[in-house]
Order: C-alpha cells, then structure tokens, then sequence
C-alpha cells in the first residue's frame, strides 16, 4: 500500500493550500511585531475598551481539586461583588476601601478560568493562554506552592500581576519571591510559630515526632518550619519521610512508624493526601498506641474546613493551624461567609477566603494607583495596611510580599454540631508573634518594570 | 507500491513548510492562534514525528518516550544554568545526551520485541521519573522542578556581559525565545525535523525498517541482522524526543519530573495512533487535535458555551448549554476519549484514512461523473 496513490488529488488540495500559505507569509511580519510593546504601554494593557479580564487559574483536577472549587466560587462571587452585583461582601467592611462597586476603574470585570492540574507544567501553559490568548491583566489561583512559585515567575516574565491563592511555602515569599508574586495566605513559618507554645502547653517538652511530609517545596519548607518549632520545644526528631503527592496509599510509610520509637506523627500533607494519610494512620491504630508512657498524638500543621470534611470523624482532637476559618465572629468574616453562603448555600474554606480577598485587593489597588500599569499597582499594594477582611488588621510587607495578619491555631472538634463545624478555634495568635525578619529566607523580588 | 519520487518529495515538504509557517494565520479562526500553543503545536509536532520514526516504521510500541522528553528538558535548563542563555547549545547538549540514554535504554529493551519490549520502556521510564522526582533532586528540583535562578553561574554569557536586574530569558543568537519569534524557532526546527523523517520513510533504511515490522523473522532468514536497525531507530526517536524536551525548555525555561510520567508517554501513542500510525502527516495531525483539546476545550466554561451558542435562539442555547457542558472543561477528557473511541473502531487507521477514503471518494467522481453506491466504489479497495 502506497500512501501516494492519488496524485492528481493531491496537486489540486495542494496549490489551494499553497496559495493560501503565500498570502500569510506575506503577511508574517504582522505577526513578528504583534508581542512587542512600546516602553509607556504594557503588557494587556485595557486602553479603551469597557472590559477587563482577569484569570483565575485553579486546579480542577488531582489531589487539591476540593480547594480548587471553592477558589472558584470565591474568585466568582469576587467578580459579582466588584461589579456591584450581590450584597457587596467585604467591600463594606474592607478599610480602607476604594472600590466604587462598578467593576475596576469603571471597567466592568470579566473572567475566564483555567485548569492548573496541579502540574507545574499544565499549570504555565494555562496561565500562559490566559495572558497570550484572552489577555488577561492579572491572574490568580493555586492549592499547590510548587504551582505557585512556576507560575509567579511566569508572572515576572510576562510582566502581569499574579495574587497567589492557597500557597504556604515559605519559598513563595521566600527564596522564590517575585516582584509580580502577592501571598494574602500565611506560611509555614508562621504556622510553626503559631503552634509552638499550644503543643509546648499540650504535649509538654519531650516527645519523639516523626514527619511524613509531601515530597515538594511546600512540604519541605513546612517540616522544616515545624521542625525548628518542636526541636525549639525539646522534642526530638526520629525521622523525617517524603511521600509524593497523590500517593493515595500511604499505609507503606504508616507502618514503619509503629516500631519507630516516635510518640507523635507530624503529617505535612494536605487537601486528598492529607484525607488518604490521616485516615490511614487512624486506621493502623496510631492514636490508641501509648508510646514512652504518653498518649500517641497526630499532628497536622496546615489545616482546612474541606479537608476536616473528607477526613470525617478522624480528625477529632488533632491540632493544626488555618489562616482563617468560617466561624470567626469579626464583621468581615461574618460578611463573607453570609454572601458566600446565600450565593452557594455553605460555608467558605480559608482556600475561597484567600482567594476572594485578592481579587479584591488587586482592584483596589488599581483603583488607588488610577491605572492598570503594573508597576505603579505593584508600589499601591506593597505596604499597604488593611483591616476588615476577616484576619484583623493586615499588612502587605514590601521586603517580600507577604501579608501579616493574626494566625488561627485550630482542634478538630470533638462534638461537631453541623456538618460545616468541624474546626474549634484554640487560639488566635496575634500577628506579632508570627513575625519573622524578610532577610531570612534570601531571594530578590526582581525589577517592577520588566 | 508506487515508488514516491524526490520531485514529489520535494513537493510534499514545500506544502508542508507553508502549512506550518502560516500557522499563525488559519488558527486564528480557531481561537488558537496564541504564541504558547503554536509553540506546543510545533514541539509536540517533532516529538510525535521522531516517535513515529520508532513506531510507525518497527511497529516496535515504545512506551517509556517521555523520559527523553526529560532528559532533554533537564539538559537544556542546566545548559541554560550553567553556559548560557542561548538556546543552541543547549538543543544540541538535549538531543546528544538523550540519543545516549536512547541507545543505553534501547540496548537492553530492544532484546525483546512486542508487549514485552513497551513493558520494558514502560519500566524504564517510570524508573526515569521516579528518580527525577525523588531521587535525584540535587539535579531535578524534584516535585518543584528545575528553574532559573538570578545567580546561576552562565559562564559564556558572563564573559560577554554583567548579570541583569532580572531574570534572563532565552534566545536564539538574539531571537527571543518567548512569543511569536519562538514559534518561528520551533516551527523552522519542526520542518527540517520533517524532512529528515522523510528522507528516512523514503530511504532503504526506511524499507528495512517496515520489513522488520511486516515479518521480522522472515527478514533474519534473508539474512539481515535487524538489531541494529531497530536500535538506530530507536535511538533516533529519542534523539528526536531529546529535542522536543529541549525545545519545551527553551521556550518556558522550567523541567518538572511531570514531563517524564507515563501519562506523557501515552499522549504521544494517542497522538500518534489517532493521527495515523506509519503516515508521514499522521502523527501532526493527532498532537493539532490533542493539543487543542486540551489548551482549549478545556478552558472553555458555561460563561463561554453561551456565547459560543449566541447564534441559536434562546431556548435552543438553553438546551444546549447543560447539555454540552460536561463534554467541555474539565470533562474535555472525556470529549477526547470519546473521540478516540470512534477514530479506533470506524477508521483503524487513524485520520488519515478518513482522508484517504475521502481523497479517492473525490478521485473516484471526478473520473466517473455518474453517481455509483458507494459499496460499488470501495470494491477495488477490498479486492486489493
């Protein structure tokens, strides 16, 4: 057989083809100078037109599809709420405000939205279609840090604002820092800080922890994090394991724990990995052991209200931290969890909480700085003091774009009395004691213009 | 079989240059018409056409190409971190050092042949990935996955200029990397790609290599040793994959141990076997169709449905939004699985034998103007 049977078909299909290939390379050089932008210009810039667009780049897919949803809904109710839709959210408690509720410098917000797979990868190349294609001025989303920090220098490269969602690395505003890279969300530094002195309170002194931790950026920064924090109490560290992420069966590293001497199980895991390790420990019978004549404790240091969910009756008395939770009675959190809650009939995860919050960040920063340039966005929000979003009074630090606001160490509550109140708030621990110098994790922001 | 002349050939890569050249032009209607996808389009494009090289000559199924991909994307970002900034050598660093693991992996897998030998390469390239992600994370970055960093050595460029206030990018002795230029890189690589495929569809070795896939045995009894004809292909289908990770690198200068999954490894058979197994235009076409899927389809949402609808009258949009939604999104998998369901059982031989039937469909009117069933005119075709 011969794939060249039919040559007269071929001449016929072919000079149609190569008239139409003649006409476009004369016109390529159209296409060379499309990407290029004068020096006052910018990247997207929305010039006269009645819209702009903003990305919002979630995983839809794989192990932090949960958080990606409800990221979604939040950043959709943050759009309704910009264009003065709905009961407004946080725009009435958010101080100082600048937001008018008619979309963002008169420009009615539009949307598109994007799988990130929670794959370095897919995530660039949807961040990248979002900025290339729909010409988006500012993009959002994540659940993954190693996602995060890939897209955030996209972010730089590319010259378009990124407002990270869900990402607790310390690397994100650490050693990766970008100057186009915001975090609302807290780390893993803080965390460790925030739940120091409860486990010193709880657990005592001595107490022998073993890490299972997921095998990337965010995993590593925290067990180091936590690490400091436990072996600064007196503890001792028996033994540190990586796991990937999306796993799903962990029962392969939950049964070397058993005879490992550890009376404490420190799980950096989070979102289905977190659910799938949990349950596992519980199942192998890890909190009714008595080792070294204590009780056998499981801790896990990054929490959430959708994790508490899938993981049910087994996280019942384990301690952790959230950077905020639906239960707080302050006037921003009562006002976002009403909106959300009359928008989708339950309450918000810190996950949509985060992720609302920036969006309306980035608009109000646009609206104080009178432009979408990016640079002179970028000086509006680094610094910038604000309270009334739900964690007390806030600030973006400039050194490396990290907000500071006041940390919640939470329990998994023993006597839920609904299927949302599964988290019992310990302690608020008050913004200074999470505060750490920005010189300490290294890295550069790089330059506003690019 | 006709034996395809150079004229023709020569023909053949004309169309095909124009084809790729005016991407940016005839995508455009189609919403794809965006630097970052031409540039996947043009990549994959090669990665497909090497993998071809390998499974549409031998019919050897390899299923562990994807660690090529790696290796090249690891090469190339370290060349990036350590030499320079420009892409040349960094291509050409890629496309050695995964021809040397391609004749390592290929040494040893290709002593079995069938589903022993895709087990094989499945084996070695889920090994491949496993030591990117935890193994070998001084050099992969692991989960994170290898990026650039401001302070990075960059020996050559640091003989020629100072460190800049950010980040570098890549070029091609001055041609950026990023945006349209780079799809014009990758495209011009793609097409002479192409032509080195078809000069070894078109060469004896090329013959060689279809007669180990028709009978092997019968070839040994002739007297051929086919080994090292299975090897050369093997290791220049890697050699080629080695290129398509450096190109990946070169113009989004990140290497994740994703790259190497099996999942990857599949996409290439997909895309190969939905485009047509053994055809030299085949496998293009399948990595157009996947690729778009999956840039596009899957960022469409219900907001997006409407307007694609705007032109029904209400109530029909109505209709046709809930029921088209859960094939778009994050259902576009499912789109793509039903899609590939259908080419496998109604056309085996992938899209390109739709295009055939319809080729001689259309061959066949022109010469006898007088309507005949179509059962009548596919006779010749079955009796042959």
């Amino acid at each position: 057989m011969s794939d060249k049977k039919n040559s007269e078909g071929w001449s016929r299909r072919d000079v149609m083809k190569a008239a139409g290939a003649f006409s476009a390379a004369g016109a390529m050089p159209m296409f060379f100078s499309r990407g290029a932008w004068a020096a006052e210009s910018f990247r997207n810039d929305p010039g006269n037109s009645a819209t702009v667009k903003l990305g919002f780049n979630v995983p839809q897919t794989g192990a932090y599809a949960d958080e990606g949803a409800d990221e979604l809904r939040a950043f959709k109710l943050a759009v309704k709420h910009l264009n003065g839709e709905g009961d407004g959210g946080l725009m009435n408690t958010m101080k100082p405000l600048s937001l008018k509720g008619n979309g963002i410098l008169g420009k009615k917000v539009t949307y598109v939205t994007g799988d990130t797979q929670t794959k370095s990868d897919a995530a660039r190349a949807s961040a990248k279609r979002m900025i290339e294609k729909d010409g988006v001025l500012m993009f959002s989303g994540g659940s993954s840090s190693g996602v995060a920090i890939a897209v955030q220098s996209l972010a730089q490269e590319m010259g378009v604002i990124f407002m990270a969602g869900l990402t607790h690395s310390n690397d994100t505003t650490g050693k990766d820092k970008r100057r186009y890279g915001f975090r609302h969300f807290f780390n893993a530094k803080m965390s460790g800080a925030a739940l120091g002195p409860v486990l010193k309170k709880e657990m005592g002194t001595e107490r022998a922890a073993y890490h299972l931790t997921a095998d990337y950026t965010w995993g590593w920064t925290q067990e180091e994090s936590i690490k400091e924090t436990t072996e600064g109490l007196g503890w001792k560290t028996v033994k540190t394991v990586r796991t990937p992420v999306g796993a799903g069966d962990f029962s392969q590293y939950i049964t070397p724990i058993l005879n490992s001497g550890a009376d404490t199980l420190i799980l950096n895991h989070y979102g289905k990995d977190m659910i799938n390790s949990l349950t596992q420990a519980i199942q192998f019978g890890l909190k009714d052991k008595n080792v070294n004549g204590k009780t056998f404790e499981i801790i896990v240091p990054l929490y959430s209200r959708l994790m508490a969910q899938g993981a049910g009756k087994n996280l019942r008395g384990i301690l952790g931290t959230t950077n905020w939770n639906w239960a707080l009675k302050d006037a921003g959190s009562q006002a976002f969890v009403k909106s959300f809650g009359s928008e989708y009939g339950f309450p918000p995860s810190q996950a949509a909480h985060t992720c609302y919050v920036q969006t309306l960040l980035y608009a109000n920063a646009c609206e104080m700085a009178g432009t979408f340039y990016p640079p002179e966005v970028i000086k509006q929000l680094e610094g910038f003091k604000f309270d009334g979003m739900g964690n007390g009074a806030t600030e973006y630090r400039a050194e490396d774009h990290q907000c500071f606001k006041d940390v919640l160490v939470v329990r998994g509550n023993e006597n839920p009395t609904s299927q949302f109140d599964l988290l019992e708030i310990v302690q608020e621990v008050p913004r200074a004691q999470v505060e750490y110098d920005a010189k300490i994790f290294g890295g550069e922001l790089g330059p506003y213009k690019v | 079989m006709k034996a395809p002349t150079i004229k023709n050939d020569i023909f053949v890569m004309l169309i095909f240059s124009a084809v790729i050249l005016s991407m940016p032009v005839w995508l455009e209607p189609l919403g794809a018409s965006y630097p970052d996808l031409l540039q996947k389009f043009a990549i994959f494009g090669i990665f497909a056409v090497g993998y071809n090289i390998l499974f549409g000559l031998t019919g050897y199924l390899s299923f562990g190409h994807a660690a090529f991909l790696g290796v090249g994307s690891y090469t190339a970002v370290w060349s990036f971190k350590l030499l320079t900034m420009n892409i040349f050598p960094a291509i050409i660093f890629s496309v050695l050092l995964s021809g040397l693991f391609a004749l390592l992996i290929g040494f040893i897998t290709l002593r079995r042949s069938g589903i022993y030998f895709s087990i094989l390469t499945l084996a070695f390239a889920q090994m491949f990935y496993n030591l990117a992600y935890s193994v070998l994370t001084p050099i992969t970055n692991g989960e994170t996955g290898l990026q650039l960093a401001r302070t990075d050595p960059r020996v050559i460029d640091r003989l020629f200029s100072e460190a800049g206030e950010g980040l570098p990018s890549t070029d091609f002795f001055g041609l950026a990397m990023s945006g349209y230029s780079g799809f014009y890189v990758c495209a011009v690589i793609l097409i002479f790609a192409f032509f080195i495929s078809q000069r070894i569809f078109h060469s004896p070795f090329g013959v060689k290599l279809r007669a180990i896939k028709s009978n092997q045995t019968r070839m040994k009894y002739t007297g051929y040793s086919t080994r090292p004809y299975l090897l050369t292909a093997f290791v220049i289908s890697g050699m080629y994959a080695g290129l398509a990770g450096g190109l990946m690198a070169a113009t989004d200068p990140l290497a994740g141990a994703e790259r190497m999954q099996w999942t990857a490894s599949g996409e290439v058979v997909l895309m190969t076997i939905l485009g047509g197994v053994g055809t030299l235009i085949g496998p293009l076409l399948g990595v157009g169709i996947i690729k778009y899927f999956e840039n596009i389809f899957s960022a469409l949402n219900e907001q997006g449905l409407h307007q694609a609808y705007a032109f029904m009258p209400d109530w029909l949009a109505n209709i046709m939004v809930p029921m088209t939604s859960p094939f778009v999104g994050e259902g576009w998998h499912l789109t793509l699985g039903s899609l590939f369901v259908l080419i496998v059982v109604f056309l085996p031989g992938g899209i390109m034998e739709g295009i055939n039937m319809f080729k001689k469909l259309f061959s066949k009117k022109t010469s006898e103007p007088d309507f005949k069933p179509i059962k009548k005119k596919t006779t010749p075709e079955t009796v042959k």
